[in-house]
């Protein structure tokens, strides 16, 4: 029998609401709707890969900027090859470049995934505001290291001029690559929650809370940890390629520090270690920065308050405001 | 009887030494623990009982000497390896994940007992096998009726039931437990001493306790830690009897 919490009916209303929203705006002629819609699916996609370290694993990094713009190049670098028809490697093999989404984001996803093993191989070592200051130094050497890379525009970023396709439908239409974002989400969120629920999620969840006892019942909690960290990272680096897309346009700013700590802020005003927490959070920073950042460049202003208000009388996010105060169990 | 299997240690520890900086936490300890038995671990606060328990658990490393469990040694290997190989260890302090429920507890133990954490897909309270092991230990603590409690929710009393749920899930080869009566009033330490006493024949216990009608009640051997040196091991009533420890450690009491 299926019983419904309240944070699984405020789950499906979001989910409703993303299919909803964009459809009004395709059937009302307002494509600039479907992008914001399309950039708050991507940005909580990058969530949910953030929400498995942090709050699952409760590893606070603050260099998941790193796998979004390992995406977002693997994306840039694929695509601007394939539109110079210059091939990427010619020895010892040859490898072309790609315009093809699927092996973009297979590409991306495996990039991320190994960046995220070795910085987290090192990470993992510490702990606290070691990790996180480890996290964002990873993050900050990759930042740096794409400004001074002149091959693919350095400081300047790189532009890609017809976004990628995809097997059968046209990706330039909005509502199309909207449909693409939505369905990886949908698919990725379907995961997390298999995940959560998991043997490795409850193994996970108990190295948070206590690291101590999961060594003594003969787990690592290393291992658990770094094990999330790429699955994290992996997730994080499709949304950086589908950013990439979303753009037609890499630069280092993917890279930043700002980067990471949006989609932290995206978790946090959503709801940590909430399965929708991320999707709120993103769904409330694009709301914000176009209803804020039309009457101010100082919109963040106003974002820094409400993370404040949240932080200090909210712990459980808008979705443990919402819906109760304790994590769902089963 | 003769079997040689039965007359070998399950757990040792040979000549281990322990130093932070000045001070000498362990000094040339060698303990055993045999089969079916009771090994009491006694001495005052900050006598090493707990530097030892680490050093024996593999949370910390010996200067010198070795551990062995079942004529292997460990000495080398870290905390979730010697669990793997038949350690059952509890804590003074309850070691829970106070989040989870009682069962979610119980089931992390029993899969670390299955040696196969690394499952991404199925859900793990769907898993028949860890939720019988699971609930099996539940049971024999007498916390089946709060299997879906939330931990955070339990007694300090039935937390320890916890402790040693989660311990008897793995199916140890020998238990170390660390004052498991801590805290337990007077009927709570009572049971317990009843399930440990039943307990040892499924596998011996070394028990660090403060609770000396507990020690007393169950120990077939008694070591007596005092800074960080073993200076008596016996029956209780050589323990008793031994100047040595009265004066050290057991004083007017004994």
């Amino acid at each position: 029998m299926i019983t419904m919490t309240r944070e699984t009916l405020f789950n499906l209303a979001m989910m409703a609401a993303l299919i909803l929203f964009p459809l009004w705006a395709w059937l009302a002629d307002e494509p600039f709707m479907i992008t914001l819609a399309t950039k708050a699916v991507i940005l909580a996609l990058a969530g949910v890969g953030l929400n498995i370290a942090l709050g699952l694993g409760g590893l606070v990094s603050l260099g998941h900027a790193a796998f979004f713009g390992i995406g977002g190049y693997a994306m840039g670098i694929l695509a601007s090859h394939a539109q110079n028809y210059t091939p990427l490697i010619e020895t010892p093999f040859l490898i072309e470049g790609t315009k093809s989404m699927p092996v973009i984001w297979l590409v991306a996803v495996i990039c991320s995934g190994l960046a995220a093993l070795a910085i987290g191989a090192l990470s993992l070592r510490t702990s606290g505001v070691y990790f996180i200051m480890i996290t964002l130094a990873f993050g900050q050497m990759l930042f740096f290291f794409t400004i001074s890379w002149p091959a693919y525009g350095g400081e300047d970023g790189l532009s890609i001029y017809v976004r990628n396709g995809f097997p059968g439908l046209n990706t330039l239409d909005p509502i199309q690559f909207y449909g693409i974002c939505f369905a990886l989400l949908a698919l990725v969120l379907f995961f997390a929650a298999r995940l959560a629920r998991s043997p490795f999620g409850l193994a996970l969840n108990a190295a948070r809370q206590t690291a101590e006892r999961v060594e003594t019942v003969g787990i690592s909690p290393y291992k658990l940890r770094l094990t999330a960290f790429v699955v994290s990272g992996m997730i994080t680096g499709l949304a950086g390629a589908l950013f990439a897309d979303l753009n037609r346009f890499i630069s280092p700013t993917m890279f930043s520090w700002q980067t990471s700590g949006e989609i932290m802020i995206f978790v946090i005003i959503g709801g940590v270690a909430r399965l929708f927490g991320p999707v709120v959070g993103a769904v409330i920073f694009i709301a914000l920065e176009h209803l804020l950042g039309g009457l101010s460049d100082y919109w963040h202003i106003y974002l820094g308050v409400l993370l404040l208000l949240i932080v200090l009388f909210a712990r459980g996010g808008v979705i443990g405001t919402l819906t109760g105060r304790e994590v769902a169990h089963d | 009887m003769t079997d040689p299997m039965m007359t070998d240690p399950v757990l040792e520890t040979r000549g281990i030494s322990k130093t932070f900086g000045a001070l000498q936490a362990s000094k040339d300890i060698s303990l055993t623990l045999m089969p079916g038995e009771i090994h009491a671990l006694i001495g005052p606060n900050g006598a090493g009982k707990s530097t030892l328990i680490k050093q024996i658990a593999g949370g910390l490393r010996p200067d010198a000497g070795q551990v062995f469990l079942q004529g292997r040694e460990v000495t080398g290997l870290d905390t979730p390896a010697r669990a793997r190989l038949g350690l059952g260890r509890t804590f003074q302090i309850s070691a829970l994940a106070m989040e989870d429920t009682v069962l979610q507890n119980a089931v992390l133990g029993a899969l670390g007992a299955s040696g196969r954490p690394f499952r991404f897909w199925r859900a793990a309270l769907g898993d028949k096998d860890l939720r019988a092991r699971a609930q099996d230990a539940l049971e024999r603590v007498g916390l089946q009726e709060h299997a879906a409690t939330r931990t955070a929710e339990l007694s300090h009393g039935q937390r320890r039931q916890l402790e040693v749920a989660v311990a008897l899930t793995l199916r140890p080869k020998a238990f170390v437990m660390d004052e498991p009566m801590a805290g337990l009033g007077t009927g709570g330490s009572l049971r317990l001493t009843g399930f440990l006493d039943g307990l040892r024949a499924e596998a011996p216990i070394l028990l660090v306790e403060h609770d000396m009608d507990a020690v007393f009640a169950l120990a077939d051997r008694i070591s007596v830690l005092v800074y960080g040196e073993v200076i008596a091991t016996g029956t209780v009533e050589e323990i008793r009897a031994n100047p040595d420890v009265r004066s050290a450690y057991l004083g007017d009491e004994a």
